[in-house]
C-alpha cells in the first residue's frame, strides 16, 4: 500500500516503513538504545533525502525516548539536575548544529557530511563494542569473571573548576564536562538525527562516573528534550520534518520495542553487545561503501538553499 | 497514466468569409483556450495528459489544404533558480565539487508539435524563439565562467531535466480537427511542479513563424497532504510543536498499551 509523504514529496510503501520502524524498535527494545542511529541510515538506504531522514529521525526518537523516560521517572532513576545541566549544553549544541546543517546544505555537502559522520561514529562505537564484548566472551569462557573498573577512581575531569553537586547521582563534579558532553550530543542530534544515547551512556559512565542505574533515565530525559528542540530547529529553518513518515515509523517502533525487550532478556549481555556491535559496523560499512561507488548521475540539481526543486 | 478530464474548450472564432472589399487578406492568428485556469493534482498523481484546444484565425484555405500550417504548443512551468552540481572523485569518494547556478530555469517544459520538429521550421528559428527542450535559454548567474564550463553544465541541466521527465516533447501531439480547429496533448510529469504555468502556442506557415499566443494555468496540489505541506512551510514553528506533541503522545500511548510494570 502506497503512502504519500508530504514533505519528502514521494510515495513509499507503508508496510516497508512499518517493518523498518518495527525492526529498529525491536533492536532498540532489545539493546536499550533509542534507535535513531539506525533509523536515519535505513531511511537514506530507502532513498529518502538525507536532510529529511535526519530531521524526521530526530522527531521519531522523541517517541521511544519519552516512553522510556516515563518508566525511569516512575522508578526514580532520573537525575533532573544533571539532566538539566546536560540540556543547557545540548540546546546550544543543537542550535549550532542546525546552523551548520543549513550551511552545508546550501553548499551541497550535507549528504557527504552526514554519511562521513555516520561512518566515523558508528565505525568507532561498533569497533570498540565488538572488541570489548569479544574480550568479555573470551574471559567468561576461560572461567575468569570480567574485571570491573572501580567507580571511586578519579581522573583529570574531577580536577576542573566550577564544581556542582548532583544529589541523585551522588556526584560532585565540574559543570564544564557536563555542558561539553551535552553540547556535543546536541550538535550530533541536529546533524545526524540521533538521540545520542549510544555516546551519552558511555560518556556519563566512564567520564563522569555517574551510577549506572541513573545513567539511562537521565540520558533519556536529555534526549527527549534535545530531540524535541532539534525537531523544532529543523521544522522552522529547513522545513524537513515529515510528520507522516515519523508517525508510521513511531507506530512500528513502539510495537517492535515491546517484543525486542522480551527477546533481550533471553540473551546474555556480552552476546547482546557483540550482536549490536556487528549491526552497527554493518550500517557503517554500507554507508561508507556508497561513498566510493560511482553514482549513476554525476550531476545533480538542487534549489539554491540545497532543498529539492 | 491517468487521463485528466479534458480541460480545455475551444475559443472558437469562426471566420467570416472575406468580402470583396477586402483586397488584402486579414493576417493569420492563433488562439488557445482553457476551460479552467486551475488544475488540482492529488497526492497519488502519477502523471496525466493535458488537452488544450485552439483555433487558427483567418487561415488561407489553400495553405490549409496543403497542410502547410504547423502548430507548436508548449506548457512551461514556473521559473526557478537551479544549482547544478558535479561530483568528482576525491580520495576515492564521489564528492560534489564544482557547481553552476542558473537563473529563471523553467521547472518543467512540455512541448507538443504537429510534425517532427525538424520538419516544422529551421534550427535557427527554434533558437531565435528559444523553443523546444533543446533550445530553452538557460541563463547562468555567473556569466564570467569559461564558455566550456557553462556549456557542460547547461547540457547536464537539460539532460537531468529530460531524465526526470520534466522536459519532454510529444511529436504529433498537436492534431488538426478541421481547417481551423486543433487539439494539443501535453504530458504532465508525475513530479510536475505546482505554480503558475504558461501555455504558449506558436503558428508556422511554410516553415515561417507567424504568430504566438499564450495563456496561464495554475497547477495546485490538493488534499490532506497538501494541507500538511502548507502548514509545514507557512508555520514551521507550530508544525514542529505539533510533531513533538504527536511523538510524545505516541510514546505515552505505547507505554499505556504495552504496560507491564
Amino acid at each position: 500500500m502506497g503512502i504519500y509523504l508530504p514533505i519528502a514529496e514521494m510515495s513509499v510503501n507503508v508496510f516497508v516503513l512499518l517493518a523498518m520502524g518495527a525492526a529498529v524498535g525491536f533492536l532498540s527494545g532489545m539493546f536499550g538504545v533509542g534507535g535513531g542511529f539506525l533509523i536515519t541510515p535505513l531511511l537514506i538506504f530507502y532513498n529518502i533525502p538525507p536532510a529529511i531522514a535526519v530531521a524526521t529521525g530526530a522527531n521519531q526518537v522523541i517517541a521511544s525516548s519519552f516512553s522510556g523516560a516515563l518508566a525511569h521517572l516512575k522508578r526514580g532513576t532520573l537525575d533532573f539536575k544533571l539532566g538539566t545541566v546536560l540540556l543547557i549544553g545540548g540546546i546550544a549544541g543543537s542550535a549550532a548544529g542546525g546552523v551548520v546543517f543549513a550551511l552545508l546544505r546550501s553548499i551541497g555537502q550535507l549528504d557527504l557530511f552526514i554519511s562521513l559522520l555516520y561512518v566515523v561514529f558508528l565505525g568507532t562505537v561498533g569497533g570498540l563494542m565488538l572488541v570489548e564484548s569479544v574480550n568479555a566472551l573470551r574471559l567468561t569462557k576461560g572461567g575468569v569473571p570480567p574485571a570491573l573498573k572501580k567507580s571511586g577512581q578519579h581522573n583529570w575531569i574531577h580536577r576542573l573548576p566550577f564544581k556542582m553537586r548532583f544529589r541523585t547521582s551522588k556526584l560532585f563534579v565540574s559543570v564544564i564536562p557536563v555542558l561539553g558532553i551535552g553540547a556535543g550530543i546536541g550538535f550530533l542530534s541536529a546533524i545526524m538525527g540521533v538521540g545520542g544515547g549510544f555516546i551519552m551512556v558511555p560518556a556519563l559512565i566512564y567520564l563522569l562516573k555517574v551510577p549506572t542505574n541513573i545513567v539511562v533515565g537521565t540520558s533519556l530525559f536529555q534526549i527527549v528534550v534535545v530531540s524535541a528542540f532539534t525537531t523544532l530547529v529543523h521544522s522552522t529553518t529547513n522545513q524537513t520534518v515529515d510528520i507522516i513518515l515519523a508517525l508510521v515509523l513511531m507506530i512500528g517502533g513502539v510495537a517492535g520495542a515491546q517484543y525486542g525487550a522480551k527477546a533481550g532478556q533471553k540473551l546474555r549481555g556480552e552476546q547482546l553487545r557483540a550482536l549490536l556491535a556487528l549491526l552497527v559496523l554493518a550500517v557503517a560499512l554500507r554507508l561508507g561503501f556508497d561513498l566510493f561507488v560511482k553514482p549513476q548521475n554525476l550531476y545533480s540539481l538542487t534549489a539554491p538553499s540545497g532543498g529539492t526543486l | 497514466m491517468r487521463r485528466l478530464a479534458a480541460l480545455a474548450a475551444a475559443t472558437l472564432l469562426f471566420v467570416l468569409p472575406a468580402t470583396a472589399e477586402d483586397a488584402v487578406p486579414l493576417p493569420e492568428g492563433i488562439q488557445i483556450g482553457l476551460s479552467t485556469d486551475r488544475v488540482a493534482i492529488t497526492a497519488d498523481f502519477s502523471g496525466a495528459d493535458l488537452t488544450i484546444f485552439g483555433a487558427l484565425e483567418n487561415p488561407d484555405p489553400l495553405v490549409s489544404r496543403q497542410g502547410r500550417y504547423d502548430v507548436i504548443v508548449v506548457l512551461e512551468g514556473p521559473a526557478r533558480q537551479v544549482v547544478v552540481r558535479r561530483k568528482d572523485r576525491i580520495l576515492g569518494m564521489w564528492i560534489n565539487t564544482r557547481s553552476e547556478t542558473f537563473v529563471n530555469v523553467p521547472v518543467s517544459y512540455s512541448m507538443a508539435t504537429t510534425r517532427p520538429p525538424q520538419d516544422v521550421t529551421t534550427p535557427d528559428s527554434y533558437r531565435q524563439l528559444s523553443l523546444g527542450p533543446a533550445n530553452i535559454y538557460l541563463e547562468p548567474e555567473e556569466k564570467r565562467a569559461s564558455p566550456l564550463t557553462i556549456q557542460e553544465f547547461t547540457d547536464a541541466l537539460r539532460e537531468r531535466k529530460e531524465g526526470l521527465g520534466l522536459y519532454s516533447d510529444n511529436i504529433g501531439g498537436v492534431q488538426f480537427l478541421s481547417a481551423n480547429l486543433f487539439r494539443a496533448t501535453l504530458h504532465l510529469a508525475p513530479n510536475v511542479p505546482v505554480g503558475t504555468h504558461k501555455a504558449r502556442a506558436f503558428l508556422f506557415r511554410n516553415g515561417l513563424f507567424i504568430k504566438e499566443t499564450s495563456t496561464q494555468l495554475a497547477i495546485v496540489k490538493s488534499g490532506f497532504e497538501q494541507t500538511i505541506f502548507r502548514f509545514a512551510s507557512d508555520h514551521g514553528f507550530g508544525y514542529g510543536l505539533f510533531a513533538i506533541g504527536l511523538a510524545m503522545f505516541t510514546g505515552w500511548l505505547g507505554r499505556i498499551i504495552f504496560r507491564k510494570d
